[in-house]
């Protein structure tokens, strides 16, 4: 039963992992961008929930509508100056860049809110309560929640970019973006577009991990940034549902781990990153493959 | 040099007699790097025009052409389009004011369905006659296979799709660079057969050629590059067969020709 238990909130964390995944993973299809500043701007998201819920007195829910399209403007103006000029100068310089971008935002955070880790909505039911299946498997409110926003938003994300105009360009500009461009498509700004859809997602990730665990400035890149990782090249780059299904095989290599030795959890996790990279490099989903 | 003549074309800054030309291009000179790929290259296209630039591998025509779409940046010389400067502007600007290129190899979006690579065609169209119905209506076979990925289609069905995509955009001037590039005669020969139809709907055609007999078959004026330079400019019918080959291999009896085009360009 402590197996089932330990599989369960695998599946349930990996919908975490999607939510930190899916931005990056669409940032590095369309742009070829990965940008290493992802995990600390989802902590900036968080930090921001908290701002607004603590200083202007938002419900703890409700600061989703705020900081959501903050984080989406935020990812349009940042791919349009500074990841724009990087990427004009080559692919590789936009990791110098996002890098970069990663120590600023990391120490800007430590300056302004200390090395003190916070939490969301700590003492909420929602975030501390769970119900009982069987006697040993509970199932925490929370992770059921997250889970459930992340199936909502790798759904979301699959409409928007199969249905929509800007889906489509952005597509189109992530398969050619000079046929884009003769096309009439200002491809820079499908790039923001696609930057701020990345940046909307990722800022659920923060406030999510926020409320699931805390945030300090350091989180982004050793936990965030860490994991979206891993479930991306697991899932297999450029793949949406492959975030999901990466972020859960993580999940659930760590709870196993945990459950083998607690301190095995992280190792656990890595060890199964390392075995996808050496027998499936492509991922379990390949791009190929969906299509 | 009689074929330089006819249409008064060349000379760059004089009369009008024919019209104002929809696209003008003067004295464009392009580096590759070190390479000179456009020695100071001229052209007017009248309306309704079909505009023909012939030339062997290497003699710069896609250069023109993509230079003329705003992919390259010339280091010298400019770009009229409607007698107002685009030199300065960017690709998708000039594709919204009516000069539209189908790129050299079709360039679809792989992982587009035909129909999706058509909308997106369409989204920053000029309003005009092309719809995507209308390039149904053209391309019969097009309609039930709209929701296949264009990797499927063959090499002369995606050079169709490929000319679709840019007549949704209801372009004043088409650009077509090498059409017939890797497909077979026939499948050319179809393609071409299309031109009537679409010049019919008001389109000025400016297009690149390696395949000279087919060039000189469609078009209402011919331009011939050699190394980034015009050796031979005129109408099809004013230019005898040993000209124009002078003119493509740059060999000696060229020379006059040659010559004489330049001469009035610069």
């Amino acid at each position: 039963m402590a197996w089932v238990n330990a599989i369960i909130q695998g599946v349930l964390t990996g919908g975490l992992y999607a939510l930190f995944a899916c931005g990056l993973s669409l940032m590095f299809g369309v742009m070829k961008v990965v940008n290493l500043a992802h995990g600390d701007l989802a902590v900036i998201a968080g930090y921001l929930a908290i701002f607004v819920i603590t200083v202007i007195h938002v419900p703890v829910l409700w600061s989703v509508v705020i900081v959501v399209p903050a984080m989406a403007v935020l990812g349009y103006v940042l791919q349009r100056t500074v990841i724009q000029s990087a990427l004009d100068r080559g692919v590789l310089t936009t990791l110098i860049v996002t890098f970069g971008l990663s120590v600023v935002i990391e120490n800007g955070l430590l300056e302004f809110f200390t090395a003190n880790s916070r939490g969301i909505g700590a003492g909420m039911t929602l975030v501390t309560g769970s119900f009982k299946i069987g006697s040993q498997i509970y199932i925490a409110y929370l992770l059921l929640l997250i889970f459930a926003v992340a199936v909502a938003v790798l759904l979301g994300l699959q409409y928007f970019l199969s249905r929509s105009r800007y889906g489509r360009l952005i597509r189109a500009v992530a398969d050619d973006k000079e046929a884009a461009q003769l096309a009439g498509a200002d491809y820079r700004h499908v790039f923001g577009i696609a930057s701020a859809v990345a940046l909307a997602t990722v800022a659920l990730g923060g406030i999510a991990y926020g409320m699931y665990s805390n945030l300090d400035p350091t989180t982004g890149t050793d936990t965030i940034l860490l994991f979206a990782f891993a479930a991306v090249v697991i899932g297999g780059l450029g793949s949406l549902w492959g975030t999901l299904l990466g972020g859960v095989v993580l999940g659930v290599a760590q709870q196993i781990g945990a459950q083998i030795n607690i301190s095995d959890e992280l190792l656990a996790g890595y060890i199964v990153f390392l075995a996808v990279l050496v027998l499936r490099p492509q991922g379990l989903i390949s791009r190929r493959a969906q299509n | 040099m009689t074929a330089r003549g006819v249409k008064g074309d060349g000379e760059v800054g004089g009369g009008q007699e024919t019209g104002a030309p929809l696209l003008e291009v003067r004295d464009l000179v392009v580096h590759h790097g070190q390479l000179r790929a456009l020695d100071a290259i001229s052209l007017r296209v009248l309306p309704g025009e079909v505009y023909a630039i012939i030339g062997a591998n290497g003699a710069g025509k896609s250069t023109l052409l993509r230079t003329i779409a705003g992919l390259h940046h010339p280091t010298s010389g400019s770009v009229l389009f409607d007698g107002k400067d685009v030199s300065g502007l960017r690709p998708e600007r000039r594709a919204t004011r009516g000069i539209v290129m189908v790129p050299e190899g079709r360039r679809l979006f792989g992982s587009l369905t035909l129909e999706e690579n058509l909308k997106v065609g369409a989204t920053y169209a000029r309003p005009g006659p092309w719809t995507i119905e209308q390039v149904y209506d053209m391309f019969g076979w097009m309609r039930e296979r709209r929701g296949q990925l264009t990797a499927q289609l063959s090499g002369g069905e995606q050079q169709a799709v490929a000319i679709g995509r840019a007549l949704v955009a209801n372009p004043r001037v088409l650009l077509l660079d090498e059409l017939s590039l890797g497909l077979a005669p026939v499948v050319v020969q179809r393609i071409y057969g299309m031109l009537p139809q679409i010049l019919q709907a008001g389109l000025t055609v400016l297009l690149v050629e390696q395949d000279v007999s087919q060039a000189l078959r469609v078009a209402s004026h011919i331009q011939c590059l050699l190394e980034g330079r015009t050796t031979l400019e005129g109408r099809p019918a004013d230019v005898t067969a040993q000209q124009v080959e002078a003119a493509y291999f740059g060999m000696a009896g060229a020379a006059q020709a040659g010559r004489a085009g330049e001469g009035s360009e610069r």
